[in-house]
């Protein structure tokens, strides 16, 4: 359904008295993925590695740099804000704020019916009973209409912000951290409400997370980000069973499990995410672990390759073990 | 708990005063922690579990918040009887303390290695060259590279992780015996919680210091703390040491908590556990079980406030009859 072909998403980095450029994040660098119907891809990576940024412009509220996001066949790469607009009801987004993606002047009833308002759609009695049946679908009372987003709790107002997203009935939604800023007790919740309403409508999902359990818990595949690029992507028992990539077994490794009968032995990341302003000529991540062959992946094709069905890692020697590597390479 | 008690907290409770009155934010809550040990107070957002960390520390906002009730010994001295000056020397002195936000707790128009100095030359009473020596030190012993040239940054150049460094750097620059870290790696990435984590750790057995370690993560809790403390709605109801806790958690909460979690080993897409109703806001509570009054248990029944007792050596637990049975 959503094809993305070596997507590039650069910022230029102006600096001096005429601010030239100078330079360019590639917060996104050479992206490829596919998404289905009704399937959930998750997707994890550090702070920074450009997860937030790559579902931004899946949903065009960025202008890709360069590649192409294929929504059917439909190349939306560079459409215009108003070639976009009549599209955007295939496509949603859920911020990880709800508190601050809501607008706090307009009552709960306006922030939900905005979306069909701007899309001409319906008569005003008959908004009014879509927005009862939303709110309701999300489990919020009809009389939370009329209040405003300062009086719900925090999840209370990711159900709203879940309402918005689905009030046009879209094909596909970006949940970008939504239930990072909740408490346990809500996240279930929330968790529990994305995975019914994806049965329901058929929903397909771009789920970002950094809490490692939570996007195994809601995907059917799972893609790891690192520095603007994906070093793996497999069905996430996969991914979570054996993972290939150095990386992805470092990140899996530093998540904490909730049973102190478990000892395991962490794989410590040296130092922080190198900045993608100036990024490593070779692999980045050989690079931050200071691998002895790191020379050697500079101008290499460092491109995702299948090592099993299904399961795709980056072809890159300083990240693999060397039966890996060997089957990759050879 | 057979070790002696570093800090012993009694039926502590603090209010604060708004305009719908006195609001009780931590209600008779009590702990001990044992010298070396960590211990780890867990509970949602609002069960007054920082409330309690900055009550120890006299930190609460002011005008509004006070201490109504209760004692907090450290050492054996009475913190809430002692002078602001006695205050201010444990501060940071004898107690040091982290918050969740590093930028909050940085002076962002200031140099690091002046802030981490400071600590010195107020505390230890330094000179100035002494001061800055040892707080190069102390940024190296926090395996922040290349201490020198980070004592000359402002904290703005500092990434999450290395700022959170820098604040433990100043929270243990006096080699406290009670560090008190409040959600340290809550706006962290996972590989850099488990760093910090570890380097927590390692200045523990270093320094011998006990910690209290407030998060909302069980995974965290499990993986770093002796005992545990679990907090509902400005109560403690139920404290045990943590393979206890875990393997035989007694009160309904704990346990609705803890099957509430994805873990990496729950089915894909399966349905997660949600506890029942929401926490009442802070003037609505019960007298009575506040878990029972989330889950809608008549409150007739539960009116009287649940007994805290030992039900085993170590393991305390609010007793409620209507919402043990869950």
């Amino acid at each position: 359904m959503l094809k993305v072909e070596d997507l590039r998403m650069h910022f230029p980095v102006r600096s001096g008295l005429l601010l030239k450029q100078t330079g360019a994040v590639k917060a996104v660098d050479g992206v490829s993925l596919e998404l289905g119907f009704g399937e959930t891809l998750g997707l994890v990576g550090e702070s920074g590695c450009g997860k937030s940024t790559l579902g931004k412009a899946l949903v065009r509220l960025l202008n890709p740099t360069s590649g192409r996001i294929l929504f059917g066949d439909v190349d939306i790469t560079h459409l215009s804000q108003s070639q976009i607009r009549p599209m955007r009801r295939d496509f949603q987004m859920i911020f990880q704020d709800p508190a601050e993606s809501l607008d706090a002047r307009m009552n709960v009833r306006s922030i939900i019916e905005e979306p069909f308002v701007i899309h001409g759609m319906g008569s005003r009695e008959e908004r009014k009973k879509w927005v009862n049946e939303l709110l309701d679908r999300v489990g919020l009372s009809g009389s939370s209409a009329e209040r405003y987003p300062f009086e719900f709790s925090g999840g209370q107002r990711q159900r709203i912000g879940i309402a918005r997203a689905l009030a046009l009935k879209p094909k596909w939604i970006v949940c970008d951290e939504p239930v990072s800023a909740l408490d346990v007790s809500v996240q279930s919740q929330i968790l529990n409400l994305l995975v019914d309403l994806q049965k329901e409508f058929d929903l397909s999902y771009l789920f970002i997370a950094h809490d490692l359990s939570v996007v195994k818990h809601v995907s059917d595949r799972v893609a790891v980000m690192y520095l603007g690029k994906i070093v793996e992507l497999a069905g996430s028992e996969t991914i979570y069973r054996n993972p290939r990539h150095a990386y992805t077994k470092a990140l899996l490794s530093a998540v904490p499990i909730p049973d102190p009968r478990v000892k395991r032995k962490k794989i410590l990341l040296e130092g922080d995410v190198p900045s993608p302003i100036d990024p490593p000529a070779g692999s980045a991540f050989g690079h931050r672990m200071n691998h002895p062959r790191y020379e050697e992946t500079i101008g290499m094709d460092l491109s995702l390759r299948e090592i099993e069905p299904g399961h795709w890692v980056a072809a890159d020697p300083t990240c693999l073990n060397e039966a890996d590597w060997e089957k990759i390479s050879g | 708990m057979s070790e002696i008690s570093l800090l012993e907290v009694n039926r502590l409770i603090t209010s604060f005063e708004t305009d719908r009155g006195l609001l009780r934010a931590v209600d008779q809550v009590s702990f001990k922690i044992p010298q070396g040990k960590t211990v780890g107070i867990v509970g949602e957002s609002g069960c007054g579990k920082s409330v309690t960390a900055m009550s120890i520390v006299g930190l609460l906002p002011q005008p509004s918040g006070k201490i109504l009730g209760g004692e907090i010994k450290f050492k054996g001295e009475d913190l809430l009887h002692c002078s602001e000056k006695r205050m201010q020397e444990i501060r940071g002195g004898e107690i040091g303390v982290i918050f969740q936000e590093p930028m909050a707790a940085l002076n962002p128009v200031h140099r690091v290695g002046r802030q981490v100095a400071e600590v010195f030359r107020v505390h230890k009473k330094m000179g100035k060259k002494d001061a800055w020596d040892a707080a190069t030190e102390m940024l190296a012993l926090l395996k922040i590279p290349a201490p020198e040239k980070r004592m000359m940054d402002y904290p703005h150049h500092l990434s999450g992780g290395m700022r959170q460094r820098v604040v433990i750097a100043l929270a243990l620059a006096c080699r406290p015996s009670l560090l008190i870290a409040d959600e340290p790696t809550t706006a962290l990435d996972v590989t850099v919680q488990a760093q910090i984590l570890d380097l927590l750790e390692n200045l523990q057995n270093e320094i011998g210091m006990s910690v209290i370690l407030i998060t909302h993560d069980l995974g965290v809790i499990a993986e770093t703390c002796d005992e545990v403390v679990v907090m509902y709605a400005g109560r403690v109801v139920e404290s045990a040491p943590v393979d206890e806790l875990f393997g035989n958690p007694q009160h309904a909460y704990t346990k609705a908590l803890l099957r509430s979690i994805p873990t990496l080993d729950t089915p894909p897409k399966s349905r997660l556990y949600t506890i029942p109703g929401t926490v009442a806001g802070l003037g609505e509570h019960t007298y009575g079980c506040r878990f029972c009054q989330r889950l809608g248990i008549n409150a007739s029944i539960s009116r009287e406030r649940p007994p805290f007792k030992e039900v085993t050596p170590g393991h305390w637990l609010e007793i409620c009859k209507n919402c043990s049975e869950l």
